[in-house]
């Protein structure tokens, strides 16, 4: 069902993990649909992405489409890494079935989440990011209490 | 390669090698169409008959109620379409449960479009119909009532007999769909006043493409396929001799050691469940202790998502399956996890492992080591389980 390449991303993660004090974090997804992904990013003065994790609960594909984006945006610029498409993802993963499409969108709108915050939390503006729509941290807050 | 450890029992079986044996004299040697006029035809018809006789024997049936099939999907099709057929004049209602199997559920969504009304019934939160919904959604102009002997996820075995008495009391007719039951637990047709019963080879350790319905005498349906006399012309076409024969043998073989394989599975079975549940923080057991499928047992586990679970047991050598969105094709988890009440979220870190004949002591103590282990990665990888311990952390 999978290509080799997912599975060898979904088998080795790239970049999983957390980012202290990240530049940026985007949740996006939600959990009644079966997919959550989180993107750190550590972007420097230059406003180069020198670090890059993720967090994902989902599907093998989700996790293989979030270990590709994370592989697509490091070293890159922000304008470069708004370019990095669910497209992109999934050319560089050798595709993805119909049902899992869902999850390179996903992806992309992790890297633009997480690019968001970068921007809100220094007050500036990325031309060509609009705010994204599916972040859950605000209502899935107070849930579990 | 690494030896397989296969717990996914309710999705298919191993056909037993007594079976295959059993069959193989009917592809080359017998071949003949049973309803051939000659000797050699003969040969054919006597085995099909005998398989018949085994198959209402283990059923309390007589042997003219037994209907083969390609199937227990096919089996359930027949039972629900043709009975709404052949009952129409007296009504266009139809009661079932919203944990059937889709053979059962995407038959009466089929039906809902051409003017019948159906109800699906609730469950409780083991998965159990509740009888007093089932009396009170009973209507004047209610033809059948369709629900499962015991369900493919989490094992639940439904009151039948309460049921059956209730659709007898009714005049309604009664429909249940066996498939995971029969050959796990003893069932008998007119104790329990089924009318009608699907069941399939595979499931115990038969072969594939065979399955049969059983209809009580004097229940009225509509002949399934047209065109020849087979199967006292409800179910037309040239018997699949091999099938039945198969059938037959594994029917025989799961009836003689039930009760010894349903003790020992069950043996397994609360072993695996419990050594899951002390060793995996944030698990959970879906449906009954008590009133379940031997060899059937279905967890959740908090904060991971099944399919990811299925892909790293399956690197193990593991098979097993899930209940999750990303296995069912549709962005909602399993109807049946959902109908137990569980949310959404706790319904996609769903595993099912069901026991078979084959599976030893130390196939449970591997799958319950894997499982700790890639509960455990997938939990490292998961922003719910990360924003979790935070939460706990700060409390």
């Amino acid at each position: 069902m999978y290509s080799e390449k997912v599975m060898d991303h979904f088998k080795n993660p790239r970049n999983m993990g957390e980012i202290e004090n990240a530049s940026g974090v985007g949740t996006v997804g939600n959990a009644k649909c079966g997919d959550i992904m989180r993107m750190f990013l550590d972007i420097d003065d230059n406003g180069i992405i020198q670090d890059v994790k993720f967090k994902t609960f989902g599907c093998g594909a989700a996790v293989a489409t979030s270990s590709m984006a994370t592989e697509l945006v490091k070293g890159k610029t922000i304008q470069e890494a708004l370019e990095v498409t669910n497209k992109a993802v999934m050319e560089a993963l050798d595709g993805l079935p119909p049902v899992k499409v869902h999850c390179s969108l996903l992806a992309e709108e992790a890297i633009h989440a997480a690019l968001w915050d970068y921007a809100e939390k220094n007050g500036i503006k990325i031309d060509g990011l609009e705010k994204p729509k599916s972040d859950i941290s605000e209502e899935e807050e107070d849930e579990e209490y | 390669m690494k030896k397989m450890i296969y717990l996914d029992n309710a999705a298919t079986t191993r056909t037993a090698p007594e079976v295959v044996e059993a069959m193989l004299p009917y592809f080359t040697e017998y071949y003949g169409n049973a309803s051939s006029i000659y000797e050699f035809g003969a040969k054919s018809k006597e085995a099909i008959t005998k398989a018949r006789e085994t198959i209402a024997n283990a059923l309390g049936a007589r042997d003219n109620e037994i209907y083969f099939t390609a199937g227990g999907s096919e089996a359930d099709n027949w039972a629900i379409k043709a009975t709404a057929e052949a009952y129409r004049d007296k009504g266009n209602h139809i009661i079932t449960s919203k944990i059937e199997h889709h053979a059962v559920l995407h038959t009466c969504q089929y039906l809902e479009k051409n003017g019948f009304e159906v109800t699906y019934l609730d469950v409780d939160e083991q998965g159990m119909v509740k009888l007093e919904q089932l009396k009170a959604a009973i209507r004047p102009t209610t033809i059948l009532i369709t629900i499962m002997l015991a369900n493919n996820e989490i094992g639940t075995i439904e009151p039948v007999a309460e049921i059956g008495k209730i659709a007898k009391e009714h005049g309604i007719l009664f429909h249940t769909d066996a498939v995971q039951a029969f050959g796990q637990v003893p069932i008998n047709v007119d104790e329990m006043n089924i009318d009608m019963l699907s069941a399939s080879g595979h499931k115990l350790n038969g072969p594939k493409g065979i399955g049969f319905l059983y209809i009580r005498k004097g229940v009225k349906i509509r002949s399934f396929i047209h065109g020849g006399a087979q199967e006292r012309k409800r179910r037309a076409g040239t018997e699949n001799v091999t099938g039945i024969v198969g059938m037959g043998k594994a029917v025989e073989l799961a009836l003689s050691t039930m009760e010894e394989r349903a003790a020992r599975e069950r043996e397994l079975r609360d072993y695996l469940m419990s050594r899951i549940l002390k060793e995996v923080p944030f698990s959970r057991v879906n449906g009954p202790r008590e009133n379940r499928l031997p060899n059937n047992a279905s967890f959740c586990f908090q904060f991971i998502e099944g399919e990811s679970l299925l892909i790293m047991l399956d690197m193990g050598g593991i098979c097993g399956s899930s209940g999750s969105a990303c296995t069912s094709g549709s962005l909602d988890p399993s109807h049946v996890l959902l109908a137990i009440g569980l949310p959404h979220e706790i319904a996609h870190g769903s595993l099912r492992l069901t026991l078979g004949a084959d599976t030893t002591k130390e196939d449970i103590d591997v799958t319950v080591e894997a499982v700790k282990k890639i509960v455990a990665k997938l939990r490292e990888m998961s922003p719910l389980y990360e924003d979790f311990m935070k939460k706990n952390a700060k409390k």
